[in-house]
């Protein structure tokens, strides 16, 4: 486990570059998912207000 | 005759809203499967490189990063000249969608590929042909984005925009090439080269896992933001109303 951790000496570029990975892997998940979100609340609001005029 | 019908259907934004919805789960399981044996392959199984040691491991990011990079920009690049050309809508919102996608893997791309840069070459960066033109990518997703953003009228954001992103697309095989046309510190490629890969399969494996790992959350990615682009774009269409809780 040591030695996995230890890169054969390259831990201090390898890790880093894993880590920005997964940062970026995170990122675009919660980003898409919030724009979907988002974009999904304002045409429901939308909705309800064209609902409400056409009453 | 029956092709049209069905393309014309799932360019339909309803359909297409509801289609994207169902393949979601479809591309993004396999994703993380994918990328998790890949990126597991690359750390833990494969062998160290008899010249870079450890170091070597981080091809497994690097490479599929930039990979994604470039398709993106060609499904970028592509899509925006369909809308502009046909005038379809969902293909600017692919457009759109792909941007910070592909901005953020060719952050990615360069990142590590900077921290594989200093224990291999003795520098983060160097203006070389393959990173010089790696980051002029990188500031045509964000050109891209920003001119988008300019513009408050959506459809002129889109015509624009597809310009820009038309322009650029010279930059792709540039970067493909530029190992080849240029002296480049950067090394030669080592998977899609003449005479086959130069790697053993136990390092090739998981690489290949985790491009395309990567190639499909793309494509999840890319059906969640364009349903999002979709709901903005059809802003007085009466199917929003019928979406209730889905």
């Amino acid at each position: 486990m040591e030695d996995f951790l230890h890169m054969g000496g390259y831990a201090r570029f390898v890790w880093p570059a894993y880590g920005l990975g997964f940062l970026v892997l995170a990122w675009n998940i919660w980003s898409a998912l919030r724009v979907q979100r988002d974009a999904l609340a304002r045409a429901r609001r939308r909705a309800e207000i064209g609902r409400t005029e056409g009453e | 005759m029956a092709t049209w019908t069905w393309f014309h259907k799932l360019a339909s934004p309803p359909h297409f809203y509801r289609i994207a919805g169902k393949m979601i789960p479809w591309f993004a399981i396999p994703a993380a499967l994918l990328i998790a044996a890949g990126l597991y392959g690359g750390l833990v199984l494969a062998p160290a490189d008899y010249q870079q040691g450890d170091a070597f491991r981080i091809i497994y990011l690097h490479v599929p990063a930039a990979w994604l990079s470039l398709m993106c920009y060609m499904t970028m690049a592509i899509s925006a000249a369909v809308g502009l050309i046909w005038r379809i809508k969902l293909s600017h919102a692919l457009a759109a969608a792909s941007a910070p996608i592909g901005a953020s893997f060719a952050l990615l791309a360069l990142a590590t590929g900077s921290l594989w840069g200093k224990p291999m070459w003795g520098t983060y960066w160097t203006w070389d042909a393959r990173l010089t033109s790696e980051l002029i990518l990188f500031f045509l997703y964000l050109g891209y984005m920003a001119l988008r953003s300019a513009f408050d009228d959506l459809t002129r954001a889109d015509r624009a925009s597809a310009v820009l992103a038309l322009v650029g697309s010279v930059n792709v095989p540039i970067i493909h090439f530029s190992v080849t046309w240029w002296n480049s510190l950067h090394q030669g490629s080592t998977v899609m080269r003449k005479g086959g890969p130069a790697m053993p399969v136990s390092m090739l494996a998981p690489l290949l896992m985790a491009a395309a790992g990567f190639t499909l959350l793309y494509a999840a990615l890319a059906c969640i933001r364009v349903r999002g682009e979709v709901l903005i774009r059809e802003r007085n269409a009466t199917w929003l109303k019928e979406l209730g809780s889905a």
